[in-house]
């Protein structure tokens, strides 16, 4: 193998072409982007940089000296629009002329969901790529009324730093608590009862209808109980999409984002990793996907290693925090809907606790709520 | 080698001291890593960049030599 293509510029991408580079390949490497600059981080989208704590120069994930030792070819704001598996070649947006590979990484990501209406408002947002979190972070500015619709992990993050700011926040979801699938009922109710501390509106059990606006900008959005929320600002955070449009018609398996086996392979010379990627669990043989930052690079490691000829699977212990009016929660492990949680330590009202989810007999998760060293610790229950 | 950490940037996920415990622990506090050995040896060379790279919140800077 003389030449690796990945495409992604993002925490995926870049983890992939430094462990090739790490592990030995010293053919050619080209990483090419979607996004105009060079690889940034994007946790901090939703929490530093969005709050104007943070400018977009400390996201940078490598500095210029770091990736010139790379040693790789990197295209920016260039965009995959078309994969040839059985020439190896990619069709890229800005030329003819296609490009080969003898490897491939599949690295771009997802793509955030919009509603079916209203995003031509003025006002209203979408959160995914650093533009976007500018352009938000200065319509908060001005703001008054800030309307978050989706109480996921970057809704509820979102509506805190807006309520930090002073904004007058409402948070709108169909779910019965804030961050409900990804805690369960039991810690969705504690997070509830932070965003309730801290003056958010909580619109929980309700669904978006329609987005009111006038002369172009969003004044409102109205709710399935015929009530409008007046807002001059509105994010919209339901959630995101792989980004798998430009493999349609390629022959790879897209039901889950790209589909992976257990080293995440998903063709011939062909790996994927980060949010794009799903892999089929190596005990339970389930496809799982996971939109976190820690499996960017845990996956980014493993796909480049495929690539080189490796047959260990992908096993990891997803690992995820949020960060919401100071409080930082911190969960290792993958749970479904049916699992229990207990909490083993602390409790809600003390501000500090940490809590297992239970399924099947077993351990499936844990969680820490301002307890960063217990939950390290519990981990270990996973293992 | 020397380490730098960004205390600001750190999310305290414990993945470097998972990854290099005898290099890196947490505060018992927040839970924000601390440096047990700012200049560890070449020996400790691969198990310091794997808690680099897999630090989630990018906080660990290698300055080789």
């Amino acid at each position: 193998m003389r030449d690796v293509v990945v495409v992604g510029a993002s925490a995926a991408g870049l983890a992939a072409a430094e462990t090739l580079r790490r592990e030995g390949f010293d053919g050619r490497l080209t990483l090419i982007g979607d996004e105009p600059g060079p690889p940034y981080d994007r946790p901090p989208l939703s929490k530093q940089l969005l709050a104007g704590d943070w400018e977009p120069e400390r996201l940078r994930l490598r500095s210029d000296e770091a990736l010139a030792a790379l040693d790789a070819r990197l295209i920016y704001g260039v965009r995959a629009v078309g994969l040839e598996p059985r020439r190896r070649q990619i069709r890229l947006s800005d030329r003819d002329q296609p490009l080969g590979y003898d490897g491939l990484v599949i690295a771009t990501g997802v793509i955030a969901r919009r509603l079916p209406f209203g995003h031509e408002l003025a006002g209203v947002h979408v959160l995914r790529t650093l533009t976007d979190a500018l352009a938000l972070r200065d319509d908060l500015r001005e703001a008054r009324r800030v309307v978050v619709i989706g109480a996921g992990l970057l809704g509820a993050e979102a509506a805190a730093v807006a309520r930090t700011m002073g904004r007058d926040v409402t948070l709108v979801d169909p779910v019965a608590q804030p961050m409900h699938h990804q805690f369960g009922p039991e810690i969705g109710a504690v997070v509830a009862r932070l965003h309730l501390d801290h003056g958010v509106g909580l619109r929980m059990l309700t669904s978006v209808t329609g987005l009111a606006g006038a002369g172009g900008r969003v004044t409102g959005v109205h709710l399935d109980d015929g009530t409008l929320a007046p807002a001059d600002v509105v994010l919209v955070a339901i959630g995101a999409r792989p980004a798998t449009a430009w493999l349609d018609g390629s022959g790879l398996a897209l039901t889950d984002g790209v589909d992976c086996d257990q080293t995440c392979r998903a063709g011939d010379s062909i790996v994927a990793a980060g949010d794009v990627a799903s892999w089929l669990d190596h005990e339970t043989g389930r496809r799982i996907r996971v939109e976190h930052r820690s499996n960017a690079t845990e996956q980014g490691m493993t796909a480049a290693r495929t690539l080189l000829g490796s047959t260990l699977p992908f096993r990891p212990i997803p690992y995820f925090w949020s960060e919401q009016f100071g409080v930082r929660i911190q969960a290792y492990g993958t749970w479904t809907a049916d699992a229990r949680v207990r909490i083993v330590d602390g409790a809600p009202e003390a501000g500090r606790f940490t809590a297992v989810y239970e399924s099947g007999g077993r351990v499936v998760g844990v969680l820490g709520w301002n307890a960063a060293r217990e939950v390290r610790n519990l981990r270990k229950l996973l293992e | 080698m020397k380490i730098l950490l960004d205390e600001e940037k750190c999310v305290g996920a414990g993945q470097c001291v998972l990854a290099a415990g005898d290099v890196f622990d947490q505060r018992d506090s927040d839970g924000i890593a601390v440096l047990l050995d700012e200049h560890p040896g070449q020996e400790r060379s691969g198990a310091v960049e794997t808690a680099a790279q897999l630090c989630p919140a990018q906080a660990i800077r290698i300055e080789k030599g």
